[in-house]
């Protein structure tokens, strides 16, 4: 592997201090956290920089978290990948819970278009400057944003499925 | 080809509905409107510049010629396309929430209904994640078992890829040859475990039976009927006269285009871009055996074809190398913590009994932890995104569906050509409904 991820975060570092932190190892992936005001510039960085060469955005996803602070209810993930050394990298950007809102990247990957409207549809995430955002796989008509956890799959009265008769909490932990 | 016009008169108090149910959003465009509106506006402004008469036409969601569901309304110039936009989500199922909601074993079941037209290749790409979130090492023979039912299954997608094409280009005969052995591919899998197509196929750590030598005879018996009939598929078609005219600079895009669409798989290879993920990352030991990525050159209908059929000998390859190279071993890692034990044990002992009811109840450790795992799927990249929290279900599950990202290129790949050739680049692009929608 000629791009050591010490070398990605250096970079970053380098470029744009604290806007940029908690880099980790997860498994094969190295991923790191953006503020989520900066996530354009960074990723502009990440795929313009003659050595980083991040040419590929993979994924866009969005995850919902409850119960963490206001600041950090809704996360944004992106994966991005060199082709030319062959490195991945996961991108977060953790958003506000009241008025979840992050630029878009559309103008960087025309392949963003499709998934941030996918994460707007199921998450409520509002994807600034994006040329079409609007629902994409729900129908128009819908009012919720189904992928947060307070959205219910099922009834919530069933018993049968109740965690406390099987030694656990009813938060599963 | 039926089709159906679509009258566009809209009154002002529905211009006026619209106009207020699109306030809420921060960014007002014409994008954001119905496409019918939008083009009902162009076509009288084309109708004042220069006295054409542009047409609307609905394109779907349900037509034979589209495999699945998929509308597309059209601005048509006569009969070439001058626009379009496609509405998706006709089959969309919440798998991501429901799979936040099932423990693991149950998720397989979800994994099928993407691609369905290979969907074993879904599963082994779901168990790998898994393995890979729950540090589980898989012997050597599951890995190879795994590379065979793989290849098996791209072989699979891509018959039906590629002779549905001859369909939509008017040509049944190849068609009704080559899907005999697709018949005998859904047969194999049945030997390996019991389904045809919805496979729900292996477990954690491996397989749920040792393969029988009922599948190891198939499988021999379809290599050596198989290259025969593929290889005279390819002679009815490949320098076919009027299939070349109808696919050749047909959909084309450039690499540059396609990489920043999010192309992966033969759409991209046929571009010229090498990318493979068996070769980038090997996975279940890919690196074991040798093989081309076969490329195109101008990424148009044509392209795809040629790389698709290329795939299939490269795949033949790889399933007769991993016969040969397979090594001894069991079909299944040694974790009974997440893998089930023989179900004669769990009436006579009582750790078998233990395990067992365990793992039913989805009470196996998990660690807390995040995983991406991408395979080579029939058509690109299918990566697993799985944030687990240390509970008998996922926190977040994300499928990244190669159709559906680069389904969106569609209506600028077909913009200025002849509705015939959107019908063909459609089905070459091998857009599986189930796995754009997900």
């Amino acid at each position: 592997m000629a791009l050591e991820t010490s070398d990605i975060q250096n970079k970053l570092v380098d470029n744009f201090e604290l806007i940029v932190r908690d880099f980790s190892q997860q498994h094969d992936i190295f991923s790191f956290e953006v503020d989520s005001t900066s996530i354009l510039e960074v990723m502009q960085f990440l795929r313009d920089d003659k050595t980083l060469r991040f040419n590929f955005l993979t994924d866009v996803c969005g995850i919902h978290y409850p119960d963490a602070e206001a600041d950090r209810q809704f996360a944004v993930v992106y994966h991005m990948h060199n082709w030319v050394d062959n490195v991945r990298i996961r991108i977060k950007c953790f958003l506000n819970g009241e008025n979840p809102e992050i630029d878009s990247v559309t103008s960087l990957f025309l392949g963003a278009n499709w998934q941030e409207r996918e994460t707007y549809d199921f998450f409520g995430i509002i994807f600034k400057g994006h040329p079409q955002l609007k629902r994409i796989l729900n129908m128009d008509e819908m009012v919720s944003f189904p992928m947060r956890k307070e959205f219910p799959l099922e009834d919530g009265g069933r018993t049968d499925k109740d965690d406390r008769f099987f030694g656990r909490t009813t938060d599963n932990c | 080809m039926a089709e159906e016009l679509i009258k566009t008169t809209v009154s002002s108090e529905e211009q006026q509905i619209i106009a207020n149910s699109t306030e809420i959003i921060p960014i007002m465009s014409d994008l954001l409107l119905p496409p019918e509106l939008r083009y009902a506006d162009i076509i009288k402004q084309r109708q004042n510049e220069d006295g054409s008469e542009l047409s609307i036409l609905n394109l779907g969601p349900t037509h034979p010629a589209t495999h699945g569901i998929f509308q597309n309304i059209l601005l048509m110039d006569g009969e070439r396309i001058v626009e379009g936009e496609g509405t998706v989500g006709y089959i969309h199922r919440a798998f991501e929430k429901i799979a936040e909601n099932r423990p693991f074993y149950q998720i397989t079941p979800l994994t099928d209904r993407m691609n369905y037209c290979s969907s074993p290749i879904n599963n082994m790409g779901w168990w790998m994640t898994l393995e890979k979130a729950l540090n589980i090492e898989v012997p050597k023979r599951v890995q190879y078992l795994r590379v065979i039912i793989m290849e098996l299954a791209r072989i699979a997608d891509h018959i039906i890829c590629n002779s549905v094409l001859g369909v939509d280009t008017g040509a049944l005969t190849g068609f009704l040859y080559v899907f005999q052995f697709r018949e005998k591919i859904y047969e194999i899998y049945e030997e390996i475990c019991g389904a045809r197509l919805t496979t729900n196929m292996g477990r954690i750590g491996g397989f749920e039976r040792e393969w029988s030598p009922a599948a190891f005879r198939k499988i021999n018996e379809f290599l050596e009927e198989f290259p025969p009939v593929w290889e005279q598929f390819e002679k009815l078609l490949t320098r076919n006269r009027i299939f070349m005219d109808r696919t050749i600079n047909v959909g084309p895009i450039s690499a540059e285009r396609a990489m920043s669409y999010g192309f992966t798989g033969p759409n991209l290879r046929a571009t010229g871009v090498d990318y493979d993920i068996r070769v980038m990352q090997p996975y279940s030991s890919y690196e074991d055996f040798e093989f081309n990525v076969p490329v195109g050159k101008s990424g148009d209908t044509y392209d795809r074809f040629c790389v698709r059929n290329a795939e299939v000998w490269e795949s033949i390859s790889i399933i007769k190398q991993a016969l040969a190279k397979m090594p001894e071993g069991p079909y299944h890692a040694d974790v009974p913590d997440y893998y089930l034990p023989p179900k004669e044990d769990v009436y006579t002992t009582m750790e078998a009994l233990i395990y067992h009811f365990k793992i039913v109840m989805g009470e196996i450790p998990v660690p807390v932890t995040e995983v991406y795992h991408p395979v080579e799927g029939g058509n690109g990249e299918l990566g697993f995104y799985l944030i687990t929290d240390g509970s008998r279900t996922p926190y977040r599950l994300h499928f990244r569906r190669p159709c559906f990202i680069y389904y969106q290129a569609f209506n600028e790949m077909v913009k200025g050509q002849m509705l015939s050739d959107a019908i063909a680049t459609l089905s070459s692009l091998n857009v599986i409904a189930g796995e754009l929608d997900a």
